[in-house]
C-alpha cells in the first residue's frame, strides 16, 4: 500500500466536542470473484481492519469484508478528551500496514 | 461458459435498448427512475472531500512537485499556458497552442510533452497502455492532469481558441464530431447529438448544446463508480471510440485534441467541479 | 398491452444482466451460509427491532459503490454503550460488509460507510449493545448494473 490516505480532522475544538473523524485510503479491496480480461481470477487483497488510537488507546475499530467498495471511506465520531495525537492504521491481507498520526489541538 | 454469458449479454444488450426506445410509455416510470436515482447519485456527491478521485489529487500533486525521470527534475518547470509552473486556471483555459511543440494540446497532451521533453521520459513507453483497466487506479500521467485540473476548480471553461492553430484544431473537432464512420457508422453524434437520449439507464448529453455541455465537461476527470477509477477526458473520448468500434485513439493525438476543443468551446463559460462522480 | 409488454421486456433484460455481471465464484472456500455468519456475530440472542436507522438510495446506479450511514441510539456511556455493528449483504457471494466496533469514548455510534452489492437485496444490520442484547434492521436496495461489456 503505498498511497497516502486522507483524514479529516475539524480545525479547532473545544474540549469535550463531539467531532466527525473522515478518512479515505485507496486501495482496490479485490474480492478475490473478479475476473481479469482473459478470464483468471484476481487474487483476493483486501484492507482488514482499519484502528483509530488517540492518546494511545483505541476509540474506534473496523473490520471491513468483500462487502466493502474499493476505495474505503469511513467516517466515524469521536468525544475530545483534551489535546492529544491520533493514531489511524490500516492493515491489509498480508500483513501491509499504512499509518498515519495527526495531532488534535483544542482551543 | 464465456461464449453463453457473452451471448446472454448481447441479447440483453438487444432487449435494453429496445426497452429504452419505447420513450412516451414509459415515461412516468422513467422519472421516478431518475428521481430515486438522483438521490443515489447526490448521496454519492454531497461530499466532495470523500470523493476517491481525490486520492489521485493528491498523488498527482505530490507527482508534479517531485523530481523525476531520466533528468531527475520536477514538472514545475511545466508551462500549461500562464508561464512555467503556473497552475491555477491554467486547465480552464486549455486547449492552446504551444509554441514550443508548434502545436495546440490539451492538459494531459501537454503533461506528455513536458514528461518526455523536461523530465526526459520515453514518449513510446508513456503512449503505451496509458489508460487504467478496471479495478487499476489511474496512471502518472492521469493523476497529474486530473490535479492540474482540480487547481482550475470554480473557474469556467475559458480558452479563448483564437490563435489561428486553435481555430483549426476547433473546426477539425466540429467536422468529426458529425462524421459517420466506423464499422457501425457511427458518430459522436449519434448518440450525442439530441437531447433526452439513453443508452440502458445512462442518460446521454447532447454536446452540441452549449447548455448541457456546459453541465457536464465541467465534471471531467471523473471517479468511475463502475470501474472504481478516475477517468480523464482523453480516457473518456478512448473509450468512447472503443465503443464505437473506431481505431483506438492514441493519447494526445489530433484527434483527441479537436474533440476535446469542440467540447470545450461548446462547453464554454461553464463551471469545473472535478473531480465529478459517475457510474 | 405496450407498457406491460415493455415492463417484462425490460425485467428480464435486468435478469439477464444481473447473470452477465455474474454471482462470481468465491475462491478456493465456498461462501459460508448466512445463517452461521449471524450466528458468529450475534450468538444465540433473538435480535429485537429498533434503534437503528440505516440510511441507504432504494437504487443504487450501480452495486460497486452504494453509499450508507447506520446510526444507533445509545447514551454511549460506560456500561450502556454500542459495542459493534454489523452489517450483511446476504446475496453477495460472501456476506459481510464490515463490522464497525466502538468505545465510549466514540460518543455518538454512527458509521458512514460504502458497501459493495451484487444484486439487489435486502441489506441486515446487526447491532451488539455493552449489555449483551442485539437490536437488527434492514433496507432494501435495488442494483441497476449499468455495464456489461459496453
Amino acid at each position: 500500500m503505498s498511497a497516502k490516505p486522507r483524514i479529516r480532522l475539524p480545525d479547532s475544538v473545544t474540549i469535550g466536542e463531539i467531532i466527525e473523524i473522515k478518512t479515505l485510503m485507496a486501495h482496490p479491496m479485490e474480492t478475490g470473484a473478479r475476473r481479469n480480461a482473459d478470464g483468471t481470477l484476481v487474487p483476493r487483497l483486501l484492507l482488514h481492519t482499519f484502528e483509530a488510537k488517540f492518546q494511545g488507546k483505541e476509540v474506534f475499530r473496523a473490520a471491513l469484508h468483500t462487502g466493502t467498495a474499493a476505495n474505503p471511506f469511513i467516517s466515524f465520531f469521536m468525544k475530545v478528551p483534551g489535546p492529544g495525537e491520533f493514531e489511524f492504521i490500516w492493515i491489509e491481507d498480508g500483513g501491509g500496514r499504512t499509518i498515519e498520526r495527526k495531532t488534535l489541538k483544542t482551543t | 461458459m464465456k461464449n453463453i454469458r457473452n451471448k446472454a449479454c448481447a441479447a440483453a444488450l438487444v432487449l435494453t435498448s429496445a426497452f429504452a426506445d419505447t420513450g412516451q410509455t414509459q415515461q412516468s416510470g422513467n422519472e421516478s427512475i431518475e428521481r430515486e436515482l438522483d438521490t443515489y447519485r447526490s448521496m454519492m456527491k454531497s461530499d466532495p472531500w470523500s470523493n476517491p478521485a481525490m486520492l489521485d489529487v493528491d498523488r498527482g500533486e505530490a507527482l508534479w512537485k517531485t523530481p523525476a525521470g531520466p533528468n531527475n527534475v520536477s514538472l514545475e518547470q511545466c508551462d500549461l499556458g500562464l508561464g512555467p509552473g503556473k497552475v491555477d486556471g491554467a486547465f480552464a483555459m486549455l486547449p492552446r497552442y504551444f509554441t514550443d511543440a508548434d502545436r495546440v494540446m490539451d492538459v494531459e497532451a501537454r503533461l506528455l510533452w513536458c514528461m518526455e521533453n523536461l523530465q526526459g521520459f520515453d514518449r513510446v513507453k508513456l503512449l503505451t497502455r496509458p489508460h487504467p483497466s478496471a479495478g487499476m487506479p489511474v496512471k502518472d500521467l492521469g493523476a497529474i492532469a486530473t490535479y492540474l485540473a482540480y487547481r482550475s476548480n470554480g473557474r469556467s471553461f475559458s480558452a479563448p481558441f483564437s490563435h489561428p492553430k486553435e481555430k483549426a484544431v476547433l473546426a477539425l473537432g466540429e467536422t468529426l464530431f458529425f462524421h459517420r464512420t466506423g464499422p457501425m457508422d457511427f458518430a459522436c453524434s449519434t448518440c450525442h447529438g439530441e437531447s433526452g437520449k439513453r443508452i440502458r439507464l445512462q442518460s446521454l448529453p447532447f454536446f452540441s448544446k452549449p447548455q448541457e455541455a456546459r453541465k457536464i465537461l465541467g465534471e471531467w476527470p471523473a471517479y468511475r463508480v463502475s470501474t472504481a477509477h478516475v477517468m480523464t477526458m482523453q480516457h473518456r473520448i478512448y473509450d468512447c471510440f472503443w465503443q464505437m468500434r473506431l481505431p483506438e485513439v492514441e493519447l494526445g493525438s489530433d484527434v483527441s485534441i479537436a474533440l476535446i476543443s469542440y467540447l470545450v468551446k461548446q462547453a464554454d463559460g461553464g463551471e469545473i467541479k472535478i473531480p465529478g462522480m459517475k457510474r | 398491452m405496450t407498457n406491460r409488454r415493455n415492463l417484462i421486456m425490460g425485467l428480464s433484460a435486468l435478469a439477464a444482466w444481473t447473470r452477465c455481471a455474474g454471482t462470481a465464484e468465491a475462491q478456493g472456500l465456498p461462501p459460508p451460509a448466512v445463517e452461521s455468519v449471524v450466528k458468529t456475530l450475534v450468538g444465540d440472542a433473538t435480535p429485537i427491532g429498533g434503534r437503528i436507522s440505516l440510511d441507504l438510495p432504494e437504487i443504487a446506479e450501480n452495486g460497486n459503490t452504494v453509499p450508507y450511514t447506520v446510526r444507533v441510539e445509545s447514551p454511549m456511556i460506560d456500561g450502556d454503550y454500542v459495542k459493534a455493528v454489523h452489517l450483511l449483504a446476504p446475496a453477495n457471494p460472501h456476506p459481510r460488509i464490515g463490522s464497525f466496533f466502538f468505545t465510549p469514548q466514540s460518543a455518538k455510534a454512527s458509521i458512514s460507510s460504502r458497501m459493495r452489492l451484487a444484486q439487489s437485496q435486502e441489506v441486515v444490520v446487526y447491532a451488539e449493545m455493552s449489555n449483551g442484547a442485539i437490536y437488527t434492521a434492514k433496507r432494501s436496495v435495488k442494483v441497476t448494473i449499468g455495464g456489461c461489456g459496453g
